[in-house]
């Protein structure tokens, strides 16, 4: 009956509308350019064939031009009409508008066969194009009028209430106390309140007892944890690195640096700032380098055989994508491969966004911490001590150092690096070549390897070949090799040679000894020329005093080199032996430079290249390390060194390391920009230099080039953009969407918003407000539109189904963390730590094993990790978490600005018989028991409370105890099921209860758990 | 009057009472509504059952798709392609002319020629080419079409995947199966619309190759485990029985239906709906994954064995979830990434998955199904006709990654039958005859589920995104 319902009412409409047009279009009727179609088209043409832009070398604005495509008096010629209907091979006009309303056709049709007539004279001249409104600077708007004045609470209501009126609909009444308060901890804290909280606020009689609770809220160090989260979404924050591999990188730092920035209300501005330039700041300090992770949370493709530019550039397109949408509300991605089709962004200032991006090392910055630091400077007391120790003792040493500095500072070597190179390595791993003629190698890092590089060179008599072993901003603790350490090792060492002009007569080359700065004591260079792939070489020069510069020198045996030119083979093996296990991780090489030379007898410089760094430094211009530097080298050299040296290297044992975080800093050569030709990497063409959208908001003219100058740009009062984005999302969390719902896209084709004056007014206040996020969430909490209560009348669901203009507050499920938060904190199981290393509770077997290779380690967490808030879980992104991925939480391969909000039985399924929601029931079953009172009634209020933080009705209470009594009766008797259903460790039984009496309140629980109100904000 | 606001907020009202998508008998005008309101009902979460059955844009061939994908890239050389040329230049370098041209993840692009060492026959009516590693497949020749012209854009697995499933290679966009089930819903009230199977490896592309991108999460392709309970958290927790279970979720509904009373909010309506279909997977989901339910000539056909997670248990379960109405099955089968030693990996392979890929084909004809369902066997790419061998990676007599020509095949649903198309220039480097792009693959499958693939769009970030993004043409040569 229905289906007939709704078939007559479409086919009424479509009847209807194609009556409509018909009566109005009468051949009769003239059919008039500027009442009629001159609207039309700049409604829908004008964009992309108007004064800003002409696609297809058409303006629709322009009547010489226009009529390119119209024949007049034949509109069946006209190529006008037939684009708009979509006739033909060619897709419909406009391209991924909505098309004309069959109204606005049949205008244009009669137009044409009248005889097109577009008269000259003012009307001919087009109208200037208005500019989109988010481009257009918001003004704030004066406060409009309302007739309940009594309900305005603040400048937000009488927006707020102006469209109700408007609409014929009134406000809502405030919801109860407990919701408001409930609702205020869930939106501000993502946690329910405690039943100590709501006895206290419904206690509480004070005027001011609400704006209270806010304060309390505000100032909860919770607050930084659920503002934080929603800012992760957009920072696409993960603790994997993607694609196939997937492997982990530490990046939570990052993460606990927008915990703790949102808790002390950096403003906004500042908080922009620093996250995309921090590094640049004057005296950047390292919290200001870890803000730069927004920009590294990238993902990175580490597949064997990938060739590292073309993941290089994706990661850069990510970041223009995550900032679009974070900052702007942009889509500036849609301009990667053409000039943007909506929106005023052409291919060129795509490259130019994309140039303040692109010139970056992408170092991990270590992030010592408190113990570390102040570990390390206790070692480094002792060490100094040693050394003064050792002066004191020994009135010759400064003497015979000076002396030493002065022959060292002599010596001098003549090496050529062999720039003519190419090189191929095992596993696909593919290398850059840097500007200093060193490789860098990129990709597939798996263990054992090979380096196999091709070279020529003009030179005769070649006496020697260098293996340089060099640190850099983008490996692992700066390198030189690619373990987690920055370690490496190299097996063996092989050089063939063969005439430039007979390339197959390749024969090896004999090497007769080897040398190097440092070796290992029990992995000496000299095993890189034994034949043998087992034994190494190794530079670890243990804790503290890793990651330098190190080499080693071949002579060979007799010179090597042919009039005409040589071509080398040389190979670098890094072969995997299993009794090698310094450093951990992946220890290949990470960027290394090869050279000649033709001095005869030619030895490794035993002088490390950070020491003749210094060593260039004039004596009296050295800093304190400088001076250590040189001084810890020198006690190796020198005859009375040894015990001090001893004592240096027990003490430097304890040095401890702190974590890592992903960061940038400027290359110090910066990277050229190309356009890509249709968004292909293989395809650069012209070069182009940093710049902004012209559409938008000026450069600010003493602004840097660089990413800093993009922040003040973006964070400039005069963009248009940034403070309506950032008061939109904040807005759509409270209220379940945005004034403009789609937050990441401002641009043309947006939705207009609900209530444009509220939203620019929200904007100039942020500004107003130097930016203060807290004061943007205290004035929209403390309105009367927040505070109604969000009751679906009949009258409201029909007048208002999406609840667009706020006639009530919304009702809606939780986000996927917050669901398993209030699960745990109702079970009393849930840890307030903030911060830290990501978790990893429990998951389900076999569900890792979904991601290539090997599954990853999981070591559930113990203890408190295990029921940490559901945001510290780690986050893999090939396989995230089961139980938080059905709750719609966004799986991080690139920024989100909105969560879908879903209700699935997959979801239903979860909360019912996940392990850890079981865990909860039992939890707040023992719970329940234990602290809930004297009797079954009691305990069930108060467990009925811990969810919902209400206290059930009659009806409600009524069906609880039923289903309670019907499990006690089942559970009587019956140990084992007890047992299963109370309790979640069996080796780790409760103690001083029954578990019969348990098992019905875990069922019970496990009911209270899924109820929808618990789970709902309302 | 603006028309199209008009339609869109009688529509809202209808579906906002909850009786757009299942009760109205759907037509042609109202599937394009229906498609032209998703994206933003389902946002608000305010929709009855996104999961109901839709109709397409026009009368389909196929219903439904089992996608068996043979992850890690099988050699087309090995098992389709059968190239002379190769055995002609075997071991010699790669012309110059050739080798230029070409980008690899592994090998140098002037390594030597490899011809197949599988020996080459032609089968059935329709003399269908195929080595003998595909004894099984061969006997169903006439029932299939095989491509041997594939071309696609990635040369690397997690990209490739991506690629392959989405028709983009950066992540993020909705999959094959999850824009089939957001076009045609699912005919199963109580399982999911699109199931994944895995057997051998973990995929490359992880979860986003059956990802739901910006498409309602309800979309994305549910994994089925291997062992143990089939769906996540399917199986209610120890201790808790099916009694237990049922009057848990009756206490429930009574007490969401009474808030629902007080606070107005249909939504909670969703929420009991969720619920109980819940109740109904774990009914029907054990009964479904028992394969002992099967006689013995068709484990016998398939080579299955209940209880292991093996490839033809899958395509015996595939044909089970068909069955009962579920829209999209996906197998996984990674285990061909043969950089070394591709005769014995493709042999291997060939012996885990040719009979059951063929035993399915042959058991859907036989049960009525193939006709309306479409079969698709391939990887994400192709193999290089060069050889790749590098003692230092421990590889010796394999393939690299290719992807200008490979191939798959298809059958059912709509295609026709005993048909080989494409063919590859001399050396089998790229598709010389009637290359088909993954997007031109997409469009046709979308076209035999009766979508016109340029019109089966989703709104997003102020863009209307498809499965072929920009490109795409349907193969008509593969139309039955």
């Amino acid at each position: 009956m229905l289906s007939r319902r709704l078939k007559l009412l479409i086919g009424g409409l479509f009847a209807l509308a194609a009556v409509v047009p018909l009566l109005r279009t009468e051949a009769n009727q003239a059919v008039d350019y500027a009442r009629d179609i001159q609207p039309i088209l700049a409604g829908a043409c004008y964009q992309c064939h108007g004064a800003g832009r002409v696609m297809g070398q058409l303006r629709l604005d322009d009547k010489q031009l226009a009529m390119k495509v119209i024949v007049p008096g034949k509109s069946g010629e006209s190529r006008l009409l037939r684009r708009i209907l979509g006739e033909g091979d060619e897709a419909r006009m406009p391209l991924g508008g909505d098309p004309l309303t069959p109204e606005q056709i049949a205008l244009v049709r009669a137009w044409i066969d009248q005889g097109a007539t577009w008269p000259d004279g003012p009307a001919a001249a087009p109208a200037k194009l208005e500019k989109h409104w988010a481009f257009v600077a918001p003004t704030r708007p004066p406060l409009p009028q309302v007739k309940n004045k009594s309900w305005v609470r603040n400048p937000i209501d009488s927006f707020v209430l102006a469209k109700l009126e408007e609409k014929g609909l009134a406000p809502s009444p405030e919801a109860a106390k407990l919701t408001l308060l409930r609702r205020l901890s869930l939106d501000l804290t993502g946690l329910p309140p405690t039943l100590a909280e709501i006895d206290k606020f419904l206690a509480d009689q004070r005027p001011d007892a609400y704006e209270k609770v806010v304060d309390r809220l505000l100032a909860s160090p919770h607050y930084g944890e659920r503002w934080g989260r929603h800012w992760l979404d957009v920072a696409r924050y993960a603790d994997t690195n993607g694609f196939e591999k997937d492997l982990a990188r530490s990046i939570w730092p990052y993460r606990d640096w927008v915990i703790e920035a949102l808790n002390r209300d950096l403003p906004f501005d500042q908080f922009a700032t620093e996250q995309l330039a921090g590094d640049l700041l004057p005296g950047a300090t390292l919290e200001q380098r870890i803000a730069t992770g927004f920009l590294r949370n990238s993902m990175l493709n580490q597949e064997g055989g990938v060739d590292p530019e073309q993941f290089r550039v994706e990661g850069i397109i990510d970041r223009v994508d995550a900032v679009g949408k974070a900052f702007l509300g942009l889509t500036v991605a849609c301009a990667q491969c053409h000039t943007h089709k909506f929106d005023p962004i052409p291919h060129r200032e795509y490259y130019q966004f994309y140039a303040f991006l692109n010139s970056d090392d992408e170092p991990e910055v270590e992030v010592p911490g408190e113990e570390v630091t102040k570990k390390r400077a206790e070692i480094m007391a002792q060490v100094a001590k040693i050394e003064a120790d050792l002066v004191a003792s020994d009135p010759g040493l400064s003497g015979r150092m000076a002396a030493w500095e002065e022959r060292a500072r002599q010596e001098k070597q003549d090496w050529v690096v062999l720039e003519d190179a190419t090189i191929f390595a095992a596993f696909g791993t593919k290398f850059d070549r840097l500007e200093d003629g060193s490789f860098m190698a990129k990709g597939d890092n798996s263990t054992g390897n090979n380096y196999v590089i091709k070279a020529r060179t003009p030179l005769k008599n070649i006496t020697g070949f260098r293996l340089e072993l060099l640190t850099d901003p983008n490996l692992p603790r700066s390198g030189p090799g690619r373990s987690n350490e920055g370690g490496l090792f190299v097996s063996e060492f092989s050089v063939e040679a063969a005439p430039a002009d007979k390339p197959e007569a390749l024969e090896k080359v004999a090497l007769g000894g080897v040398t190097a700065d440092f070796s290992h004591p029990d992995f000496p260079v000299k095993n890189v020329i034994d034949g043998d792939l087992k034994t190494a070489w190794s530079i670890d020069a243990g804790p503290g005093r890793r990651n330098q510069d190190r080499k080693a020198v071949f002579a060979t045996k007799t010179p090597v080199g042919f009039d005409g030119g040589t071509n080398l083979t040389l190979q670098v093996a890094q072969k995997q032996d299993t009794t090698i296990s310094l450093q951990g991780g992946k220890p290949n090489i990470g960027r290394f430079r090869l050279s000649v030379t033709t001095t005869p007898s030619p030895l490794a410089d035993p002088v490390p290249a950070a020491v003749r760094r210094v060593l260039a430094v004039p004596a009296a211009s050295r800093t304190r390390e400088q001076l250590h530097e040189v001084y810890l080298y020198y006690l190796t050299v020198d005859p009375q060194g040894a015990a001090a040296l001893k004592a240096i290297d027990e003490v430097m044992k304890a040095w401890p390391y702190g974590p890592t975080t992903l960061a940038l800093a400027p290359r110090p050569i910066p990277r050229e920009t190309r356009l890509f030709k249709r968004g292909d990497w293989r395809k650069p063409a012209e070069a182009v230099e940093p710049g902004v959208p012209a559409a938008l908001h000026p450069f600010p003219q003493d602004a840097p080039k660089n990413r800093l100058g993009l922040a003040r740009w973006i964070v400039d009062p005069m963009n248009p953009l940034t403070p309506r984005v950032i008061v939109n999302r904040f807005w759509q969390q409270y209220f379940g969407q945005g004034l403009v719902t789609t937050p990441e896209d401002f641009g043309a084709r947006c939705d207009r918003p609900s209530h444009p004056e509220l939203l620019d007014w929200l904007a100039t206040e942020f500004v107003r407000q130097k930016w203060s996020m807290k004061g943007m969430h205290r004035l929209i909490v403390t309105s009367a539109a927040y505070r109604q209560s969000s009751r679906v009348t009949p009258r409201l669901e029909e007048a208002d189904p999406e609840n667009r203009w706020l006639a009530r507050a919304p009702r809606f499920r939780v986000e996927a963390e917050i669901i398993r938060d209030i699960a745990l904190a109702a079970a009393g199981l849930l840890s307030p730590k903030i911060g830290g290393p990501s978790v990893y509770p429990a998951i389900p077997d076999g569900v890792l094993n979904l991601s290539y290779g090997a599954p990853m380690k999981w070591e559930a967490s113990t203890g408190e990790d295990r029921y940490r808030r559901a945001m510290y879980t780690f986050w893999k992104r090939a396989v995230p978490y089961p139980s938080l991925l059905v709750f719609d939480a966004p799986n991080a391969d690139f920024a989100c600005a909105r969560r879908i909000r879903s209700n699935t039985p997959l979801q239903a399924l979860t909360t019912l018989n996940d392990k850890m929601f079981m865990e909860a029931a039992q939890g707040l079953a023992l719970r329940a028991w234990k602290e809930g009172g004297i009797d079954d009634r009691s305990r069930m209020v108060y467990a009925f409370r811990l969810c919902t933080g209400r206290r059930p009705d009659a009806f409600e209470l009524q069906h609880l105890m039923a289903l309670l009594r019907e499990q006690q009766i089942y559970f009587r008797g019956k140990t084992a099921e007890a047992v299963y259903v109370s309790a979640a460790d069996m080796d780790d039984l409760p103690v001083g209860v029954d578990l019969h009496r348990i098992a019905p309140w875990a069922v019970v629980a496990r009911a209270l758990l899924n109820l929808d109100e618990t789970m709902t904000k309302e | 009057m603006n028309y199209g606001d008009e339609i869109r907020r009688e529509a809202r009202k209808l579906v906002t009472r909850r009786h757009f998508f299942k009760d109205c008998g759907v037509g042609l005008g109202s599937v394009a509504l229906a498609s032209l309101l998703d994206g933003r009902l389902f946002a608000q979460g305010k929709t009855a059952d996104p999961l109901a059955a839709k109709k397409p844009h026009f009368p389909a061939k196929a219903k439904r798709v089992i996608y068996l994908f043979q992850a890690g890239a099988p050699s087309q050389l090995d098992l389709f392609d059968y190239k002379p040329g190769l055995a002609k230049y075997n071991g010699k370098p790669v012309p110059e002319s050739i080798a230029k041209e070409q980008m690899y993840a592994f090998i140098k692009p002037d390594a030597g020629l490899y011809a197949t060492e599988f020996k080459f026959a032609r089968h059935g009516k329709s003399g269908a080419e195929l080595s003998d590693a595909l004894p099984h497949l061969a006997r169903v020749a006439d029932d299939i079409a095989v491509v041997k012209s594939m071309v696609t854009d990635a040369i690397n697995h997690a990209p490739g995947q991506i690629f392959m499933n989405t028709g983009s290679q950066q992540f993020g966009r909705p999959s094959l199966g999850a824009w089939v089930t957001y076009g045609l819903g699912s005919e199963s009230q109580d399982l999911p619309g699109f199931v994944v199977l895995s057997s051998a490896g973990g995929t490359s592309g992880g979860a986003s190759n059956w990802g739901c991108g910006f498409l309602p999460s309800v979309y994305q392709g549910v994994p089925f485990r291997r062992t143990g309970e089939p769906i996540l958290s399917l199986s209610s927790p120890r201790g808790i029985t099916r009694e237990t279970q049922r009057r848990t979720l009756d206490t429930l509904k009574a007490l969401n239906e009474h808030h629902q009373a007080l606070t107005g909010d249909r939504e909670i309506a969703t929420r009991i709906n969720a619920f109980e279909m819940a109740f109904r997977m774990q009914e029907s989901a054990p009964e479904l994954t028992d394969l002992t339910r099967e006689s013995k000539e068709t484990l016998e056909l398939y080579g299955a064995t209940p209880g292991k997670g093996s490839y033809a248990n899958n395509c015996l379960l595939a044909r089970r979830l068909v069955e009962r109405g579920v829209r999209f099955v996906q197998l996984y089968h990674e285990a061909w990434d043969h950089h070394s030693e591709v005769v014995k990996g493709v042999r291997t392979q060939c012996k885990a998955t040719d009979q059951a890929s063929a035993a399915l084909v042959q058991d859907l004809k036989q049960r009525g199904l193939l006709d309306d369902t479409l079969v698709i066997w391939g990887g994400e790419f192709g193999r290089t006709p060069m050889v790749e061998s590098n003692p230092d990676a421990d590889r010796s007599m394999g393939r690299d990654h290719h992807n200008k020509a490979f191939s798959m095949w298809l059958a059912g649903g709509g295609i026709k039958r005993g048909v080989t198309l494409g063919e590859t220039d001399e050396l089998g480097f790229t598709a010389a005859v009637d290359p088909v792009h993954v997007h031109d693959l997409h469009a046709t499958v979308l076209h035999l589920l009766g979508f016109d693939h340029t019109k089966l769009t989703h709104r997003f970030q102020g863009r209307d995104f498809r499965l072929t993004d920009v490109h795409g043409e349907v193969v008509e040569k593969l139309l039955a």
